[in-house]
């Protein structure tokens, strides 16, 4: 079933946003958000969750498309779905857990049930209708397009948006590099550090490789870290001066996809990502148990408890950075979470006994700092820019620096634009990706049979 | 005195052993004295952080102490993320970077009053330890709005003389599962 998608713009689209600068009202308005829902997290491949959140069969979770509400499960034969959590009959949700297991879904309301594959099993009375309760319509809606790249699972209502792969492009190398960091590649989500603000999600999409921010908003948490004299490197200390000038970059693949990789900052060799790593609970014992077992050996694992040094965003809502897979979740126009889930690495036959829970104890520990520390001083930043754009005649937000320098942005021939940490190219790039989405009519559509 | 690590295998086993099962009729304090020198702890503390005198706060707390708020109802901390899980280090560290005067979370500070109640004691595995059972609720002003977290504590409490010392404090938010708005003062 198609749903049609009026053709006429909301807005001058190209008169909002310029070569240097956005229209406030791309984060104020109401209708703005609205259109966002349908034309964003509608019309592009939106990261829905990680396969090691339903690993069994009918395995499921509570989730968003936009504001959809979605049930992403590995159905009864084992196949990925993204069902809209939205009973046919008078819309309830049918499911009003967080995750579960479970073959079917009876809707609360009046009963009717349906099969994890979507399909309606059975309505309580049949024999109170005339209709056939055969016909699709009757199935719950689910995305026509679910897929995982390597664990990551993404769906989209737009069946012309190219396969994930496709989409994801140069920008699946980085990820792979950072799934591969783990051993075999597992890992598995560990909870979540869940936080809100009162601002636009985009103001967390301008943040997520903004290497400007760092020294002053993050000013406290790099303080905190190095209040050891003897010590005053820890953490994103190669910020401190002239980060333009350190060996990291930020780069930008297109459609809205970046890194800001900050790993060529720290030496290339085993242990030194453990050697900056903030002191968390567990260091000093699970580090001493780790040596007395592997000697200089250790340096390797002890970096997988480290945080490690990139930021990868996939548009619209998904960020990896350190072992973080934080998801945006629009809520309305001003308001939005973030959902920091942490990552485990996985035991298996390349880990020596034992290791797995160490690195874990003291991963999930390293994970909660960023969040604790220096997320929310980043929230509070963002609730203050929703709070200036009230300023209504006071109208762009600004996003220039690095523009028309010569030699500071290089572009491959691949298209990929490479740039300083502290550059705003990134935000430049996405926000034009972003207008050209808002100005497409794309199809959406849902399926009904299964 | 000077850190020295103290989180460990043995340290999270301990951890597990001590909030399993402790809110037990056979174990109920009612010795009208003891009770109230718990219910006397919780209220200083309450007052302490009420007015921002968190190092008097800390010093409330044993040497080797946590304080730890689970990230869902009765979260296991080695198998998942914590919404706080702070031994001495990261709690001097969590004041440090409130006194810095560049955590903007709290640039310009919240005021905070913390409603202390339904208090209830309970023995521990010795004499020396006792478990205490609170709700709270928090109204934080911030940014010209008020706004609450509500939950229960459960403080683990060491003999030290004639009072007590903090080893470990579990802040049990009702909706520690769900997104938090800025938890920066959330003690
Ligand atoms: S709304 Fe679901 S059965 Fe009526
Ligand atoms: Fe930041």
């Amino acid at each position: 079933m198609n749903i049609s998608i009026s053709s006429r713009p909301l807005h001058d689209w190209d008169a909002l946003v310029q070569a240097d600068r956005a229209h406030r009202i791309l984060y104020t308005d109401p209708a703005v958000f609205q259109e966002e829902m349908t034309k964003v997290f509608g019309a592009v491949w939106v990261y829905l969750g990680h396969e090691s959140q339903i690993p069994k069969k009918d395995d499921f979770i509570a989730t968003k498309l936009g504001l959809r509400p979605v049930i992403l499960l590995r159905d009864s034969a084992g196949t990925l779905r993204a069902l809209y959590n939205r009973c046919t009959h008078r819309g309830s949700t049918v499911c009003r857990a967080a995750s579960g297991n479970a073959k079917a879904f009876q809707c609360p309301y009046h009963g009717w049930t349906f099969l994890n594959s979507g399909r309606l099993a059975g309505v309580p009375w049949p024999d109170g209708y005339a209709c056939d309760f055969k016909d699709d319509k009757f199935n719950l809606a689910q995305l026509p397009r679910v897929e995982s790249y390597r664990g990551f699972i993404f769906g989209t209502l737009n069946l012309e948006m190219p396969p994930l792969t496709e989409y994801l492009g140069e920008a699946a190398r980085p990820l792979d590099e950072w799934i591969d960091r783990n051993p075999g590649g597992r890992i598995a989500v560990c909870g979540a550090n869940r936080l809100k603000y009162k601002g636009n999600w985009k103001l967390a999409y301008d943040n997520s490789c903004d290497g400007y921010h760092v020294v002053f908003s993050h000013r406290s948490l790099l303080e905190m870290e190095n209040r050891h004299e003897k010590d005053p490197n820890k953490g994103m200390s190669y910020y401190k001066s002239k980060p333009d000038e350190a060996p990291m970059y930020c780069r930008c693949y297109g459609r809205g996809h970046h890194l800001k990789d900050k790993r060529p900052n720290v030496e290339k060799r085993a242990g030194a990502l453990w050697a900056i790593e903030g002191a968390h609970p567990g260091k000093e014992r699970y580090e001493a148990r780790l040596r007395e077992r592997f000697g200089k050996e250790a340096d390797r694992w002890l970096d997988l408890a480290s945080s490690e040094p990139i930021n990868l965003t996939i548009f619209p809502n998904l960020l990896i950075l350190g072992n973080h897979i934080q998801v945006l979740e629009p809520v309305s126009v001003d308001e939005t979470n973030t959902v920091w889930y942490g990552t485990a690495i996985v035991d298996g036959p390349d880990i020596p006994p034992g290791v797995a829970e160490d690195i874990n104890a003291l991963r999930l520990r390293t994970q909660e700092g960023f969040p604790t520390f220096g997320e929310v001083d980043d929230l509070t930043n963002f609730e203050e820019i929703q709070k200036g754009l009230a300023a209504q005649e006071d109208e762009w937000v600004y996003m220039h620096r690095g523009m028309d320098i010569p030699g500071r942005i290089t572009t491959d021939e691949r298209g990929i634009v490479t740039g300083p940490a502290t550059d705003e190219v990134f935000m430049r790039l996405y926000i034009h990706h972003w207008k050209e989405l808002m100005k497409a009519n794309p199809v959406l559509s849902v399926k009904r049979a299964p | 005195m000077s850190y020295v690590g103290y989180v460990d295998d043995a340290f999270y086993r301990d951890l597990a052993a001590g909030f399993a099962d402790w809110q037990r009729e056979d174990r109920r304090i009612s010795d009208p004295s003891l009770l109230e020198s718990c219910r006397a702890l919780l209220h200083l503390e309450a007052r302490l952080l009420d007015e921002g005198r968190f190092e008097d706060w800390l010093a409330l707390f044993a040497d080797e102490c946590l304080f730890w708020v689970p990230g869902s109802p009765g979260g296991d901390p080695k198998r998942e993320i914590a919404v706080a899980f702070d031994d001495r280090r990261q709690l001097e560290g969590r004041i440090y970077r409130l006194r810095t005067g560049y955590a903007w979370s709290q640039v310009p500070q919240s005021r905070t009053s913390r409603i202390v109640s339904n208090v209830e004691a309970f023995r521990g595995e010795s004499e020396a330890v006792c478990m205490v059972r609170s709700s709270f609720l928090i109204t934080e002003l911030r940014g010209g709005e008020a706004r609450t977290f509500a939950g229960w504590n459960a403080h683990r409490l060491a003999r030290d003389g004639g009072g007590w010392k903090i080893l470990v404090k579990q802040l049990n938010l009702i909706d520690c599962d769900q997104n938090l708005r800025n938890p920066s003062l959330l003690l």
